[in-house]
């Protein structure tokens, strides 16, 4: 995909908006030359303030994710025993949205930041965990062999192969979850914080029907996931030049 | 006081030595039972059989990746209980790391060596772990199998070739003693595997390196073996041993030994 394509993609959608917006004229739908003002004017005030709390929650998620996720997919990939065990809890585990835990998540953990950090990352947690699962489970018994016999133990071979060979697939985890990642981290900032894009959509549109602001805190959101997706993207260039 | 024994003693100790060993997979018939195989240092072996004779499982019990339910394997002297430092071991593909350059899969045994330190278990204890030394035994190696323009490469981006002389140079970069290939040239097409052949045999034959190389082509067990091991349906029990004058010359395999040998072989299988 060509950045110059992405660009042009962007202008097309923005040109859209604003002929959806000159025909409907009406607040709930400003223009977004309006919007992209507010977006600018209060970037460095109390947006900015909001996006770096969001921006904070879902990377601790996405980095507590990684750190539970991945040592407990390799140990799964390499035993069989063991997945045989926890297949079946992941199996009904997995699937559950669990968006719909965030009421019960925060009856137990209170407000604040980490019962917010939790939910997202128990998202992410299954989706990283199945994929290094599948990606250690499916590392060729040849190349563990030669490796072996390079003299590599237990720690030698945990460093130089199957945590390298989990790298593409916690990038494919994180990259497949963002978009899911952050819209939980909207709901879940609909409760019990005041601070947070989604508490600011939320505030903006519904208690202030000041919309201009609204709109500039769907930007600085759809903004911050372009941003993380990017930014995997980024990464996986440069750890993953060998699949290219 | 105890006197070292005398160096013909040492040198006279033969590099493997497998006694009255048993093996079985798991609730499956034995492959092998109470087989007695020795080779000499330097020696270059190979081992032939059709596929499930036991080729590769005789490969893995050398490399102390099997072990055997009865008698024991022996190499330099000692006892295999695990991987041994000294032991190379080359497969037919896969063994390289896909996400590594091919300098750094060259480089990846030197690198688990400085992991653990020289330990004496998953690293010879007399051995230094310069990283500039390093670099430059890598260097060399690359060099000495012609891939040294490729070194930047991965394994997905090189010919089949190629890769194999990756994973050879990452077993000689370790100076082992004992070589062990299970069908390291089966995949490659015929003037690559002649080549390869005769670049190996003279590469070991230069570092005096005991080679054990299993194969079901008889052409290439004529032309690498200077001993051959047969092996039919198992369990295999006796060791039917030819040798080979064994040439590491191409013209080699147009002499009418050759041909002989090759026809030999084939009525032996």
């Amino acid at each position: 995909m060509k950045r110059r394509d992405v660009l042009l993609a962007t202008l097309v959608l923005l040109a859209l908006w604003y002929g959806l917006a000159a025909v409907i004229q009406r607040p709930i739908l400003p223009t977004p030359v309006r919007v992209l003002a507010t977006f600018i004017r209060d970037l460095p005030r109390d947006l900015g303030c909001h996006t770096l709390v969001s921006l904070y929650r879902v990377t601790a998620s996405i980095v507590l994710a990684i750190a539970l996720a991945t040592p407990a997919g390799l140990v799964l990939g390499q035993s069989a025993r063991l997945n045989r065990i926890f297949a079946p809890f992941v199996y009904l585990l997995f699937p559950i949205p669990k968006v719909v835990l965030v009421p019960i998540v925060l009856l137990f953990l209170g407000v604040g930041d980490f019962p917010k950090i939790v939910i997202i990352t128990m998202i992410l947690f299954f989706q990283i965990l199945v994929l290094v699962r599948d990606a250690a489970a499916a590392i060729r018994p040849e190349l563990l062999l030669s490796v072996r016999s390079l003299g590599a133990g237990r720690r030698a071979l945990f460093r130089f192969v199957y945590l390298p060979a989990s790298v593409p697939a916690i990038l494919t985890a994180v990259r497949q979850s963002i978009g899911t990642a952050v819209a939980v981290l909207y709901i879940a900032e609909l409760f019990a914080t005041r601070y947070g894009l989604g508490y600011y959509i939320y505030y903006q549109g519904s208690t202030l029907f000041d919309y201009p602001k609204m709109y500039a805190g769907i930007v600085a959101m759809s903004l911050l996931g372009l941003g993380l997706y990017f930014g995997v993207d980024a990464v996986e260039r440069r750890m993953c030049r060998w699949q290219g | 006081m105890t006197l070292p024994p005398p160096p013909s003693a040492v040198y006279c100790l033969p590099m493997f030595d497998l006694h009255d060993v048993t093996f079985a997979y798991p609730s499956q018939p034995p492959v092998f039972e109470r087989f007695s195989w020795r080779g000499e240092r330097g020696d270059v072996w190979a081992v032939l059989g059709p596929s499930g004779c036991g080729k590769s499982t005789l490969l893995m019990l050398l490399a102390g990746l099997l072990h055997p339910q009865a008698g024991e394997v022996v190499i330099d002297g000692e006892r295999i209980v695990r991987p041994r430092p000294r032991t190379g071991l080359i497969l037919q593909e896969y063994g390289l790391l896909p996400w590594a350059m091919v300098q750094d899969n060259v480089m990846l045994g030197l690198r688990i060596r400085r992991f653990y330190g020289p330990d004496g278990r998953h690293v010879p204890r007399d051995e230094r772990l310069d990283p500039a030394e390093a670099q430059a035994r890598v260097e060399h190696w690359l060099a000495r199998l012609g891939i040294a323009d490729v070194a930047a490469k991965y394994p997905g981006q090189i010919s089949g070739g190629q890769r194999q002389r990756a994973a050879i140079a990452r077993t000689l970069v370790l100076d082992p003693d004992l070589v062990l290939m299970d069908e390291p040239f089966s995949a490659l097409d015929a003037p690559t595997r002649e080549s390869l052949q005769a670049l190996t045999l003279s590469l070991c034959e230069e570092a005096g390196v005991t080679v054990v190389l299993v194969t079901h082509n008889i052409e290439e067990a004529a032309f690498v073996g200077q001993r051959i091991l047969l092996l039919s349906k198992p369990p295999s029990s006796q060791t039917h041993v030819n040798a080979n004058p064994h040439i590491t010359d191409a013209e080699y395999r147009r002499s009418v030994e050759y041909q002989t040998m090759c026809t030999h072989l084939r009525e032996a299988l």
